[in-house]
């Protein structure tokens, strides 16, 4: 009995020797509105709608990602290109598109299949909203600013998957 | 004592000026402990724990009292109506009561009456005693009278585990008393500020007293009544709100209670450097070993998983009481060849 005592008591110290170095390493946590962390390589996050380099609409409104989701998320409304003031280099666009945000289960689907490298999923994680209808995302909120605005090309590889 | 000498409008002004500091300072003590807790335990856990109310989360412990006043008292249907609003207070007054004679400064005194202890009565120890196993009726009523299964076997085993642990106190404390030869807390105090600490005369007792105090805190790796895996919330699992706080403030009452006891009987109570020179020196040694004391808890709770109850009280039966016999029996013998005190 005392000799068990004994060991548990030794077997205590020790632990707390090793809870106690703890003490001193500095602590993981990320301090998550002001501190930010980049996502890896791989992450798939909301999605944008690229645009070629001279600023024209990547999208054909061929569909294929609308029917391609399994999750019924993307909506895609095609309508003629105009002749004068073409909107993208086909001979049809999308004249409304929208991205239930609440629907998606980010799978990139969407991404893989589109033919002309138009939807991609960036590394933006922070999709969160107050209602239901802001987290319905239309077009003029997924469509690039810019040229490259998503910082995704699907034409080049992501990460090898590990995370940094 | 100087009783006569001193007005008694005096003494009543000063004992209540006592009353009401020693009140306000426990519960804040009491409130900070809970964010201290949350703070520690989160670096010892790589976190970084409560810091965005005010700097370093410090108004933490406002913002959780305001939470919980706000919240639905909640009485269950069952539940018996009386017993349950008295058992938080119960809880609360034994954790108050018992410092009431905790020598926490040297004997100052102010028109005769002592100012750092708000009551010497010769039978100090007693009172302790007493008063703190008062706060197992807080615990086993507040779960019988939830009339819920997790409130009560929280409640049962609290008691038994209470009543086990003292046996081991008890007579970790016998070993202070004679050496002693006292039961006036500011006499024992005072002897082993002339002498030495009492913890190296008693090592055994003073490592037996850390273990019962702790199981008798009911905090963790003895935290049985609140096992939060297999009662939900043990005896208080009932309570919301106010009533709950309580408890919570109740908890953490009497661990710095038991933390001022161990400091009073063990560790020279305000006893340090250079008391003798500045006697308010003092009252920060008392607080400082108060303070090692809860960290010491919280530690304990970062590293150790919950014991079982059988390991509970084997150890507490097999365990710490024979060692504690042991204990008591060498000290006697010693006491008895030494002729001491
Ligand atoms: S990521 Fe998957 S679920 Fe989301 S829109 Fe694309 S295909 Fe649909
Ligand atoms: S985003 Fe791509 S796949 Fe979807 S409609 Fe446009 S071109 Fe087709």
């Amino acid at each position: 009995m005392p000799v068990g005592a004994l060991e548990g008591l030794l077997q205590t110290l020790k632990g707390m020797s090793i809870t106690f170095k703890y003490l001193f390493v500095p602590p993981v946590t990320v301090q998550y509105p002001e501190e930010k962390r980049k996502a890896p390589p791989r992450f798939k996050g909301r999605h944008y709608l690229r645009l070629w380099a001279d600023g024209t609409e990547r999208c054909i409104a061929c569909h294929l990602c609308e029917i391609v989701c399994p999750a019924n998320a993307i909506h895609v409304v095609d309508a003629p290109n105009p002749k004068t003031n073409p909107i993208s280099k086909s001979h049809r666009y999308a004249a409304d598109f929208q991205i239930n945000m609440l629907r998606c289960i980010f799978v990139g689907d969407c991404e893989e299949v589109c033919p002309v490298d138009c939807i991609v999923l960036s590394d933006d994680y922070e999709v969160s909203g107050y209602t239901r209808e802001e987290l319905i995302y239309t077009k003029d909120m997924l469509l690039e600013k810019h040229p490259g605005a998503s910082g995704r090309d699907p034409m080049v590889k992501r990460g090898d998957g590990r995370m940094e | 004592m100087t009783e006569t000498q001193t007005p008694t409008w005096a003494f009543g002004l000063i004992t209540l000026g006592k009353g009401l500091a020693v009140l306000v300072g426990l519960l804040t003590a009491a409130a900070y402990l809970t964010w201290l807790e949350r703070r520690l335990l989160a670096r010892f856990q790589l976190r970084l724990g409560p810091n965005r109310v005010g700097p370093f989360g410090l108004l933490q412990p406002l913002a959780d009292g305001l939470k919980l006043m706000m919240k639905e008292t909640f009485l269950p249907q069952e539940a018996d109506r009386a017993v349950f609003l008295i058992a938080p207070a119960l809880s609360m007054l034994a954790a108050l009561l018992a410092f009431a004679v905790i020598p926490f400064g040297p004997p100052l005194e102010l028109w005769g009456v002592k100012l750092f202890q708000l009551a010497d009565p010769d039978v100090g120890v007693l009172f302790v005693l007493a008063v703190s196993s008062l706060g197992v009726y807080g615990v086993i009523l507040g779960g019988w009278a939830s009339a819920s299964k997790y409130s009560l076997l929280g409640g049962l085993r609290s008691s038994a585990q209470m009543i086990s642990y003292e046996l081991a106190v008890g007579l970790a404390i016998v070993g202070v008393i004679l050496l002693s030869g006292t039961l006036r807390l500011s006499e024992i105090v005072a002897q082993q500020a002339e002498g030495v600490w009492n913890v190296f005369l008693q090592p055994l007792g003073f490592l037996l007293f850390v273990i019962g105090g702790i199981a008798e805190t009911n905090r963790a790796p003895f935290d049985l009544p609140e096992a939060e895996h297999e009662l939900v919330g043990g005896f208080h699992t009932e309570y919301a709100g106010m009533r709950f706080a309580s408890f919570f403030v109740a908890e953490y009452g009497h661990m710095v209670v038991m933390a001022s006891v161990a400091t009073t009987l063990f560790l020279g109570g305000w006893d340090g450097p250079f008391v003798e020179q500045a006697p308010l020196l003092g009252l920060l040694w008392f607080a400082l070993k108060v303070f090692a004391f809860m960290f010491l808890f919280i530690w304990l709770r970062a590293t150790l998983p919950r014991v079982r109850y059988d390991q509970l009280m084997s150890l507490g039966w097999k365990v710490l009481i024979p060692l504690a016999l042991l204990n008591l029996t060498l000290t006697a013998a010693g006491v008895a060849a030494l002729g001491a005190s």
